[in-house]
């Protein structure tokens, strides 16, 4: 009973910011001028008195209403009028079928990163202090400082150019790959953008569970375990991993409630027609109602994340309440 | 056992210090203080004081950078566009790396034959090494390719200025008779040029080549190059340096417009040697990069070094007043609690679940600025909550203790227990934070500018993230543009990294001779 009037608070108070959010960037958004470009075979007249039926004259107040009453009652987050391959298509049509590509990759990183990190991670720990603890700590404060477009340049440079491992270099369009994202030649010619965004979460899981596990296998209920006749290798699985998980697990649900974010500078690099180009492209025509969508979806995810990870703190272990007093 | 046995005597006991005052000794060991402890731990660790020195060398490079070499940030030449890096002291020691030479390979039989015309023209090296030869089809035929080194500033060789103005006509004449050095070369026949497209204005075709849309040498019976030069007449103005054999035979000049512009070839390294010395006077004495140059022929390495010294400007200046603003509302927070904590912490939270991009979109959008200015505001707009909530977090833990009790008895006001008895707890965190927001700030700045959200160029300053966007272009023709850059964020973000552990450690006292 406790953890659901908990649960509610923390969502509670995570919806008052977002809302608090939303109002700000809408304000902020609509007092910009709204000015659709001109284009070729575009008749201005006619697009100027589409808005203005929307109401996007009006004061600003009226507008938010009546955005919100759109967004309610039709699930309508607006019109593209300024990115030119999207043009006059509702936001949220665009958006979903920008969504998978993005998700996809996500999810392969995580599928590829956090089994090959924790691993690491329990194998520097078990061997701590010994030469393979200092390679793959070495290694992985490489691989966490380096910043992810280097990766994606040296991946690209060495495995898609001077020794052709991957054969393509950028993602296939949906109509190369078979009409599906969830196709064979599709998934190859993702490989080498999953791998650039592995490399640093690899190391981050690496690094904490090299951390926590250290941590743990010097406590006292070790020791105890080993008294009452576990092998090693049975108190470390039933008894240390266990309690190392709790910080890592979090971080992993974390993750995948992030996938829906994506990274910007990957899906620049590799041209993956995601949510990330997208974003760009609203910040650069100055397409506000895409931006306006994309941000809020993006400070959701954000929030969400967040909380996920509080929330799932105290469901690992019932001792811990983030955020309570 | 008797009692007598052991009875001791009175007169066996002596007074100690019969008369005398007692004194406590003066310690004798000095005082290890808590920066002191600190400071000691720090060095135990290698990798800290390594990271320290790799970041004293790249901010060395910041600062002294753009003063090591003449040219300027935005200061490029067509002509040496996409060169190698070059050392000329590498490259006079002839150790084959680093001296401006290239791999060409894979190229056709006139390619190289254009490559080894330069060479012969100029009697600089251009095809540097042996000449490995491989047979390929093509098109159904077999052809044979030619894979070899190419120096990559000689192989620009000689350009066609085809408006040059009398005055430097003369003036580069003059500059030939007094250093005898050749920059005039003999003035190819219009008529006899090439028909090949491609390859009407390259002044390095000096030889006969077919009638046809691409290029096709003629030899002469010998097998040699067969020139093209202009007959002598006399009225080219020129009495200087002639090419080696020319008994007055071949012309060097072409009047324009009635003598005011002359279509002049001049031999690029030598033209620039000339123009950088005596026209511009601005210290450029030949052509040479250390870090190669750039697609507009821009030098990498003080494009590198300047942005390098924008970015710690920039972080160095957000992290203080981060620590500042961070500092002074976390000790508010923290120290007040109740009301005034739940609201502060409320705004707090509400600024740091804003996306950076969001609020950068905005600034960029409704102040019509310099980007320089939108990227200081963003940072601080968001960049103190993190000091806050550290500064927060330690005036939790000692705002209750005893000490701090005493000094409120002794009627010490709040301000004087905030920032003299409570604050100093969180000088260490602070320390650390502070030293970790360069990195993040110099990280968040290189993805903007990569992303191309923020735009530095417009405000005349180059920064790391512009640098790489533009290898990254570039990377599969001229990967060395990219490499310099990607180099040193790396270094710095590692460094910052294992420097930003060391520190945490050392200010941590619970680590307290933990390794001895």
């Amino acid at each position: 009973m406790y953890m659901l009037k908990y649960i509610f608070k923390r969502i509670g108070l995570m919806l008052m910011t977002f809302s608090i959010i939303f109002v700000m960037s809408f304000v902020l958004i609509k007092m910009l001028p709204f000015e659709p470009t001109p284009q070729l075979g575009k008749d201005m007249d006619i697009v100027i008195n589409q808005f203005k039926e929307r109401g996007y004259y009006d004061p600003i107040p009226k507008q938010l209403f009546l955005y919100l009453k759109r967004i309610v009652l039709n699930g309508d987050f607006g019109i593209c009028y300024n990115s030119p391959e999207n043009y006059n298509k509702p936001v949220w049509d665009v958006f979903v079928t920008k969504l998978p590509p993005t998700i996809l990759i996500n999810i392969y990183s995580s599928l590829f990163s956090v089994p090959i990190g924790i691993a690491l991670g329990i194998f520097a720990a078990l061997k701590k202090n010994k030469w393979q603890d200092h390679v793959i700590s070495t290694t992985v404060m490489v691989f966490i400082s380096v910043p992810s477009f280097v990766y994606a340049s040296l991946v690209l440079y060495l495995f898609c150019f001077k020794v052709p491992i991957f054969p393509y270099k950028t993602i296939l369009s949906l109509s190369a790959a078979g009409g599906t994202y969830l196709s064979w030649r599709m998934f190859v010619s993702m490989i080498p953008a999953v791998l650039a965004m592995s490399f640093g979460s690899i190391a981050g899981y690496a690094r904490g569970t090299r951390a926590e596990l250290t941590e743990v296998l010097t406590s006292e209920f070790m020791l105890l375990a080993r008294t009452k006749g576990l092998t090693k290798s049975q108190a470390t699985v039933r008894h240390a991993l266990r309690n190392a998980m709790v910080p890592i697990f979090p971080s992993i649900i974390g993750e995948f409630v992030g996938v829906l974010s994506g990274s910007l500078v990957i899906e620049k690099i590799f041209g993956i027609p995601g949510v990330g180009g997208l974003y760009l492209e609203s910040i650069n025509t100055m397409d506000y109602d895409l931006f306006m969508m994309l941000s809020s979806f993006y400070i959701l995810v954000g929030l969400a994340a967040g909380l996920v990870v509080d929330l799932s703190y105290g469901i690992i272990d019932p001792r811990i309440r983030m955020g309570a007093r | 056992m008797k009692a007598q046995d052991y009875q001791i005597s009175s007169e066996k006991f002596k007074f100690r210090a019969m008369g005398d005052t007692l004194h406590d000794k003066k310690l004798e060991t000095k005082p290890v203080g808590y920066f002191k402890d600190a400071l000691y731990r720090f060095t135990r660790n290698k990798g800290s004081i390594l990271a320290a020195f790799i970041i004293g060398f790249l901010v060395l490079f910041a600062i002294v950078g753009p003063w090591l070499t003449p040219y300027k940030v935005n200061q490029g030449d067509a002509y040496y566009a996409n060169v190698l890096p070059k050392s000329e002291l590498f490259a006079k020691l002839g150790l084959g790396i680093w001296d401006g030479v290239g791999t060409q390979s894979r190229v056709s039989k006139v390619t190289l034959d254009k490559y080894l015309a330069i060479e012969q023209e100029t009697g600089d090296k251009v095809v540097v090494g042996d000449i490995s030869e491989t047979e390929e089809y093509e098109k159904n035929k077999k052809v044979t390719k030619y894979t070899f080194g190419i120096d990559t500033y000689s192989k620009v060789g000689i350009v066609l200025l085809e408006a040059m103005s009398p005055e430097e006509y003369l003036d580069i004449q003059r500059y030939q008779n007094e250093t005898g050095i050749q920059v005039i070369y003999p003035i190819t026949d219009p008529t006899l040029r090439t028909s090949a497209i491609a390859e009407q204005s390259n002044a390095n075709i000096w030889f006969k080549t077919g009638k046809s849309n691409s290029l096709v040498i003629e030899y002469d019976e010998n097998g040699n190059l067969i020139p093209i030069y202009k007959e002598y007449t006399g009225n080219d103005m020129y009495n200087s340096i002639r090419k080696e054999g020319d008994t007055p035979k071949y012309d060097y000049g072409i009047p324009k417009q009635n003598g005011t512009q002359w279509e002049v070839r001049v031999k690029y390294d030598e033209y620039y040697k000339y123009y950088h010395t005596e026209v511009l006077k601005d210290g450029i004495e030949y052509p040479s990069f250390m870090f190669g140059a750039d697609a507009k022929g821009c030098d990498i390495f003080v494009q590198l070094s300047s942005g390098a010294r924008f970015s710690f400007i920039l972080a160095i200046i957000v992290a203080s007043v981060n620590l500042i603003v961070g500092a002074i509302y976390g000790a508010i927070e923290g120290y007040y609690g109740g009301k005034i904590d739940l609201f502060m912490e409320r705004v707090s939270d509400i600024l740091s679940a804003v996306p950076n991009m969001i609020v950068i979109t905005l600034l960029k959008y409704h102040l019509d600025v310099n980007h320089v200015i939108v990227l200081f505001i963003s940072f601080f707009l968001t960049g103190w909550i993190g000091m806050a909530s550290r500064t927060r977090m330690q005036f939790y833990r000692f705002k209750n203790q005893e000490y701090v009790l005493v000094a409120r008895t002794l009627g010490a006001r709040d301000r004087r227990i905030m920032f003299k008895h409570i604050f100093p707890n969180a000088i260490g965190t602070l320390i650390t934070g502070s030293v970790l927001v360069i990195p993040s700030v110099i990280f968040s700045e290189t993805s903007l500018s990569y992303l191309g959200i923020i735009s530095l160029e417009t405000g005349g300053v180059t920064s790391v993230g512009t640098l790489l966007s533009n290898g990254q272009a570039a990377l599969y023709t001229f990967p060395h543009i990219i490499v310099f850059p990607a180099v040193f964020i790396s270094l710095l973000m590692l460094s910052f990294n294992l420097f930003g552990n060391g520190l945490r450690d050392a200010f941590n006292p619970s680590l307290r001779g933990a390794e001895e």
